[in-house]
């Protein structure tokens, strides 16, 4: 029998990240920025986050460790590292007009180089044996759930088990949601990924836009990474173990149709199937359980086929999405 | 000036440079309130340029601008909007997957949350006003162009603008549309709002305008009542020098039969019946005039002859001069389409859509068309290069030089080079659409003069065109269009504007009209 009460929080563990990711991807692309450097950017938020968590925890004796401090620490020099990514890549594409695929990819590169760096640099100084950091008191407090929640049975398993980090996500993309169809700003951010020149002529501050739009969801994604060093590893960094979870987070992005509360459910099935091969027997086959593995890329695959023929105008990309506005241009 | 108007606006010395082009040199222009001023002038000559600059798109490089009295400066569209100062531009600046509400209020500042009741109630309130019809919930993709123009003109009045702009507002417009049109306008200036329209379409500055102010090269040449002049003042103001305004239209000779299409139906990318049992023939020396509202299969039609477009029944056949020879076009290549002498030139909206490629320069478009012709690995450029000379100094290029990118030239200019090109393969059916689209008086008249010489040459032309004025005097036979259907086909001489206006918008329409 397959078991759902221990396969549900294990996917939606395996979710948050990627619904940060995407929710920030999401406000990003409906600027017309397709910010193909979010694996860096979550990359970098997690490392900022270790840095901050390290420099506070080895710094302070374990018994006179303050809780809000604890949290405050990390979460702040994540957003502070994360936004600084998306304000460089604001700068090269915005400002300066770079083409934003490159600028993207090299981010992702230099994120990914970045958090290895100062990752390897940190094992270094714990002199430990293995190649990792353990942060267990940070994670703890990240970790930390409602008393009552193990009482509750399956109840309180499915839907109680989550640090708080998760829920934030999902407040996050419910309000992403809310901003974009109900109010004046999330309009004309609309407006600005659809159609910059449009949005220009109605005196909208089309730079100032994908800057806001751009920065911000940088940090939603970076918290991401976050989420994915402090509670769902426990606190415990090793060079490269984030992944390709990055760009399931933009491959979310096209699956939801750029609707971040679809992200909730659509981050915690792609959550589900990126460990599905854990939850159903494959025996010492190993071939198998990669096959199994391909599956959150091929329903993105075949989601977008389904999308290309349905033509649905609603269902399109921002139609700017990956260009870079020019007022003067003729 | 005359006593008892009010300046809404005043330019002074207004001066606006593109890198060596003096687009505006020290340009003066009043602009009173409760009035239809019509802005004249040339393409190129800076009209929509001294527009922009007053709804904030362009800054001048120097000069004034007064409204209601006060100097002011215009830094963004934002700036207009806080002045009352509304445009509504050429290309429309609608977001299409947007309803018409949400474009309307879009950059609009309010409170965070929208209430699109509240916006819609608006809309309904100002549209009755001025006797507009609008939707507020419908998608501007479903919507026709006349309905998107109405859109953007209701969000300028939601804004509050006591200054509008309209840059060419009728060269997509039915003439019906065109009609109603000018009525909310005249609504409009009752109500005392100042009202810009950019033409160079003569009859429409006579009809609708107060006064007229005229453009050449970037300076003001003038402005005066329009009760008080003529067509040919205005043309021979615009233009520097006397024209002659008469389209010819001699008698075709020896026609004969070319071109024969029978029931021909095309379904465009989405299975979308663009055309429908479309038939005709294309006789050699004669004009055959394509009439129809945009969008209603002309585009398919060419490209079904030219073979860019699957048809899907019906079928195209090329008769071939001399011998008589009946060739069978559908499922041809379009390579051998051309081949047999079958041109198409098609001036897309965006001009550069089709036919050239913007980054190249004059010679290499050249190329474009010759570039098979040539034997061996190497290409010949002499021959693409002397064509170019050419095309440039019969069709007047304005061109800095042969190997200007042809993105840099204005648009008028990218038209010549595009027919010029056509036209010199020395065709024997000649496809033409939008030949003059946006092109000014002057060079309007060399491409019809470029068209009737092919004409006597005894081409068969098929001319798409957008002016019906026009149409009616080139054409010697007129096939109206209407969603895709054959609507009539009519002789051009002695046909009226308002018979294929109405034929146009329903099938068979305007029947006995006469």
């Amino acid at each position: 029998m397959f078991d759902f009460i221990a396969f549900i929080p294990r996917a939606v563990t395996q979710g948050v990240p990627l619904m940060l990711g995407s929710t920030g991807e999401t406000l990003t692309q409906k600027s017309g920025n397709l910010n193909l450097g979010l694996p860096g950017v979550m990359y970098v938020g997690a490392i900022c986050g270790v840095i901050g968590s390290f420099i506070y925890e080895t710094g302070t004796p374990a018994e006179s460790i303050n809780g809000f401090l604890a949290v405050m620490i990390p979460l702040l020099s994540c957003l502070a590292g994360s936004l600084l990514m998306g304000l460089l890549y604001c700068f090269l594409t915005v400002t300066l007009r770079a083409n934003q695929n490159v600028t993207g990819l090299a981010m992702t590169t230099f994120g990914v180089g970045f958090g290895n760096f100062f990752g390897g640099s940190l094992i270094k100084l714990t002199d430990s044996e293995v190649p990792s950091i353990a942060l267990s008191a940070t994670s703890s407090y990240f970790k930390a759930t409602l008393p009552f929640a193990d009482k509750l049975g399956w109840f309180g398993e499915i839907f109680l088990s989550y640090g708080m980090l998760a829920y934030i996500a999902i407040v996050i993309a419910i309000i992403s949601s809310y901003f974009l169809k109900r109010t004046r700003p999330g309009l004309n951010l609309r407006a600005v990924g659809e159609d910059p020149a449009t949005a220009d002529a109605a005196g909208i501050n089309v730079t100032r836009y994908k800057y806001k739009a751009t920065c911000i969801g940088c940090m939603i994604a970076g918290l991401g990474g976050l989420y994915y060093v402090m509670d769902y590893s426990s606190g415990i960094w090793s060079n490269d173990a984030f992944g390709d979870r990055g760009w399931l987070a933009i491959a979310l992005v096209i699956f939801t149709m750029w609707r971040p509360a679809v992200g909730i459910v659509a981050s915690i099935l792609f959550g589900g199937l990126y460990i599905l091969y854990l939850f159903i027997p494959t025996g010492t086959n190993l071939a198998v359980k990669e096959l199994y593995k391909m599956l959150p890329y091929l329903v993105t695959i075949a989601v977008l086929i389904i999308v290309s023929l349905k033509k649905s105008r609603e269902n399109q990309p921002p139609a700017h999405l990956g260009l870079s506005y020019f007022r003067e241009e003729r | 000036m005359d006593s008892g108007k009010i300046a809404a606006v005043q330019m002074r010395n207004i001066t606006k440079s593109f890198g060596s082009v003096m687009a505006n040199d020290r340009v003066w222009l009043d602009i009173y309130k409760g009035e239809i001023l019509a802005l004249l002038g040339e393409n190129g000559s800076g009209k929509t340029t001294l527009m922009n600059m007053l709804s904030g798109i362009y800054y001048p490089d120097a000069g004034q601008i007064f409204v209601d009295g006060r100097e002011v400066v215009i830094r963004s569209p934002k700036d207009a909007f806080d002045l009352g100062i509304g445009m509504i531009h050429q290309h429309f600046k609608l977001v299409d997957v947007l309803t018409a509400a949400e474009n309307i209020i879009l950059g609009l500042h309010g409170e965070g949350k929208l209430d699109m009741k509240a916006v819609a109630a608006r809309v309904r309130e100002i549209s009755g006003r001025y006797g507009f019809e609008v939707d507020p919930n419908q998608k501007v993709y479903d919507m026709s162009v006349s309905q998107k123009q109405t859109v953007e003109i209701v969000k300028v009045l939601y804004r509050g603008a006591d200054i509008l702009i309209l840059d060419e507002p009728t060269a997509v417009l039915t003439p019906q549309e065109t009609d109603k049109l000018f009525a909310v306008l005249r609504n409009m200036r009752d109500d005392g709002k100042a009202i810009v329209i950019i033409t160079h379409k003569l009859n429409e500055v006579e009809a609708i305008s107060d006064r007229v102010a005229i453009l050449r090269h970037g300076h003001f040449v003038g402005d005066m009542p329009t009760a008080q002049t003529n067509a040919g003042e205005m043309t021979n103001m615009m233009v520097g020098r006397p024209v002659v305004l008469n389209i010819e239209r001699p008698e075709p000779k020896n026609a004969e039969p070319r071109l024969e299409v029978s029931h021909l139906t095309v379904h465009d990318e989405e299975g979308v019946k663009k055309l429908d049992d479309v038939s005709f023939t294309a006789y050699s020396g004669e004009i055959l005039g394509v009439a129809g509202i945009s969008g209603s299969g002309q585009k398919e039609l060419l490209e079904a002859i030219a073979g860019l477009h699957r048809a899907e029944g019906g079928s195209i056949t090329y008769i071939e001069p001399g011998t008589g020879a009946r060739e069978e076009l559908v499922g041809k290549d379009p390579r051998d389409i051309s081949d047999m002498g079958v041109a198409l030139s098609f001036v897309p909206e965006d001009r550069l859509g089709m036919g050239l490629v913007g980054d190249m320069d004059l010679s290499e478009n050249m190329m474009l068309r010759s570039f098979r012709r040539g034997r061996g690995f190497f290409t010949d450029r002499k021959a693409p290069h002397q064509l170019a000379e050419r095309v440039v100094k019969e069709l007047a290029v304005n061109t800095p030089s042969i190997e200007t990118p042809v993105r840099r030239l204005s648009g008028g200019n990218v038209q010549k080079v595009l027919v010029g090109r056509e036209i010199s393969s020395a065709p024997t059916v000649l496809l033409t659409a939008y030949a003059v689209r946006g092109l000014d008086i002057n060079s309007s008249y060399t491409i019809y003069d470029l068209i009737n010489k092919q004409k006597e040459r005894g081409v068969a032309v098929v001319y798409v065109g957008e002016d019906l004025d026009v149409l009616l005097e080139l054409s010697d036979r007129i096939l109206v269009l209407c969603g895709g259907k054959v609507s009539g086909l009519i002789p051009g001489r002695g046909a009226t504007k308002r018979r294929v206006g109405l034929m146009m918008t329903r099938l068979g329409g305007g029947e006995g009209d006469e």
